[in-house]
């Protein structure tokens, strides 16, 4: 496995929608290579054969639900805690240029 | 009155139901001790008396009435993590700004359903990333607890530090936490009190908001076990709104604890002796096994085998999942917007301006494990570590009825000590983070003083959905040790 560079620290600041100084970049590759490199000895383990664990509870599948509307119609509660919002809507920045 | 404060859940429930004292006036001693203690300790992060003095009142009402609920006008705090239904929640985060929920979480709707009172909501590590308490935007919480006579800070512990300090300082009667990795546990330890996480799913997660939704789950700290059962009866319970809680009957917890633990068989793993682990630590192990066999039960040495891999393994699993929770803060539908030049600069400035540093580094970890081409190099094979340590203790649960462990490899740290090297921070939940990994319950009790003057405790792991196995062991194991010490108030 590879160790982080500062190139990679910059895609994954993009990708996580992270806005990240130029002067965090290099302490934060250094940052992430110590807990990686820590993390590294996992390698160590046999995996072979072993199903990856997905559920903390064994048996239990899914539940499902009828597919009825139970609430909604609130707009006021919905709205609430919205930075800006506007006759019932939600006012975010222009996405279509 | 002044005492009240000092009462357990059980013994003030005692005294409401018989009249020495009533929700108003308890309520009140609480709310006068917080003034008193939160400038100094940081515990709550909103105070909501009037809230507790209304909902006392009506408590009062119904107990007269002959309505009382199983926890009626038991004052109680709510971890900040759990959103309250006009009571600002922020996980510590100035990212969710001055956020109002307009719902009540499932755990603290039962809680107020049987009738407690709410004092307010309780500090904690920005979104319960940290174990020393250090990484919230309304600051360190300090633990009650000092070195013998110094003045030293020492952390209560993390996540759930506000909720430990304020149980620990007699603050409220019993607190909501939750953990994810040991934040229920870690804090417990740290500050002399009793903290279980039970089995993944006892409690809804409805209305908590996300950290790792594998591995979060909820339950209480409290004074004593049997406080401790009490709260999680109210708290767990099955919900149609969590896909992942669990439809199962919910034993008599409180009843578990006077169960006799004669002919009980206790698994003491290996594994569990760190190489620089204090001798202190060591002795309270031995004297808890001791404990034990005095009570009836027999020892069993089991091995698990895989447990020095379980703090690598959660530290991918843990921010893979949080940094897919923690997308849905775009500041677009609440919480707090920086304004950036197009969509993606208020993007990046939102969350840059709005998570810690904590917070943002898992982030980045959780999206390069989860980046294209790691995948499978991190994230599937941490889940496949998972399973290999969820087979240990399959294993060694087919000899032993629970497992006796220390809760902690050390008692509380100064605020600070640690904060710089991330690696020694995560190293705090070594004996904690295997139940999360595995689902299974784990509680954390109080069982000795180091010889600086500080709690140390035992952690007891059940088999899933055995809490009554673990309410019983760790009540023996609170009889025997008699644990009695409390902090001084060098507050008041």
């Amino acid at each position: 496995m590879s160790s982080i560079d500062e190139k990679t620290v910059r895609k994954v600041a993009k990708l996580a929608r992270l806005a990240l100084p130029e002067e965090r970049v290099k302490p934060m590759a250094d940052e992430l290579n110590g807990i990686m490199t820590w993390i590294e000895q996992l390698n160590e383990v046999d995996i072979e054969g072993v199903e990856p664990m997905t559920s903390a509870v064994e048996g239990l599948s899914l539940p499902m639900r009828d597919d009825a509307v139970t609430d909604g119609d609130d707009p006021e509660r919905v709205l609430k805690n919205a930075p800006k919002s506007e006759d019932g809507f939600f006012v975010v920045p222009k996405v279509v240029e | 009155m002044s005492d009240l404060t000092s009462l357990t859940l059980a013994d003030a429930l005692d005294g409401m139901e018989n009249k020495r004292f009533s929700s108003a006036e308890l309520t009140d001693a609480f709310l006068a001790a917080i003034e008193q203690a939160n400038p100094h300790l940081n515990a709550f992060v909103v105070v909501t008396a009037d809230k507790a003095r209304a909902q006392a009142a009506e408590s009062d009402k119904r107990r007269a009435a002959g309505k009382a609920g199983a926890l009626e006008g038991a004052p109680l705090g709510i971890k900040d993590l759990f959103c309250t239904e006009g009571v600002r929640t922020t996980a510590c985060s100035r990212i969710l700004g001055e956020f109002t929920p307009t719902y009540e979480s499932t755990v603290s709707a039962n809680l107020f359903r049987d009738g407690a009172v709410m004092l307010g909501k309780l500090n904690m590590d920005e979104f319960a990333m940290g174990s020393s308490n250090e990484t919230s935007c309304f600051g360190d919480v300090v633990n009650p607890w000092r070195r013998g006579n110094e003045d030293t800070k020492l952390t209560p512990g993390g996540s759930s530090g506000g909720s430990a300090s304020a149980v620990a300082a007699e603050l409220c009667l019993g607190a909501t936490a939750t953990d994810t990795g040991g934040s229920i546990r870690q804090p417990a330890a740290f500050t002399g009190t009793v903290g279980i996480k039970p089995t993944y799913g006892r409690c809804s997660r409805w209305g908590i908001v996300a950290f790792a939704s594998s591995l979060d789950q909820a339950g209480p700290i409290a004074k004593t076990v049997e406080d401790a059962a009490m709260l999680l009866q109210s708290m767990a319970g099955h919900d149609p709104k969590d896909s992942t809680s669990l439809p199962a009957d919910l034993p008599n917890f409180r009843a578990a604890c006077s169960r006799s633990i004669k002919g009980m068989t206790i698994g003491v793993p290996e594994e569990y002796r760190m190489e620089g682990m204090p001798q202190e630590i060591e002795d309270l192990w031995q004297q808890g096994i001791a404990w034990a066999k005095d009570a009836g039960a027999s020892i069993k040495p089991i091995s698990l085998k895989h447990t020095k891999y379980a703090l690598p393994a959660y530290y991918i699993v843990a921010p893979a999942e949080a940094s897919s929770n923690l997308a849905r803060y775009d500041g677009m539908r609440y919480g707090a917007r920086v304004a950036g030049k197009d969509l993606n600069a208020t993007y990046e400035q939102t969350r840059a301006k709005g998570f810690g540093a904590e917070v943002q580094r898992r982030v980045l970890i959780g999206t390069y494990v989860l980046s294209a081409g790691y995948y499978d190099a991190y994230y599937l094979r941490a889940q496949k570590v998972r399973q290999r340590i969820a087979q240990d203790f399959r294993d060694a649960f087919e000899d032993v009825d629970a497992i006796l462990t220390p809760a902690t490899p050390s008692a509380a740290f100064g605020l600070g000590e640690k904060s710089g090297d991330p690696v020694a921070m995560y190293l705090n939940d070594i004996f904690t983070v295997t139940a999360n990994l595995t689902g299974l319950p784990a509680l954390a009790l109080p069982t000795g003083l180091d010889k600086q003057g500080l709690p140390l405790g035992l952690q007891v792991i059940g088999k899933a959905l055995d809490e009554e196995s673990v309410f019983a062991v760790s009540a023996a194991l609170e009889k025997a040790a008699h644990f009695r010490a409390k902090p001084a108030k060098w507050w008041a």
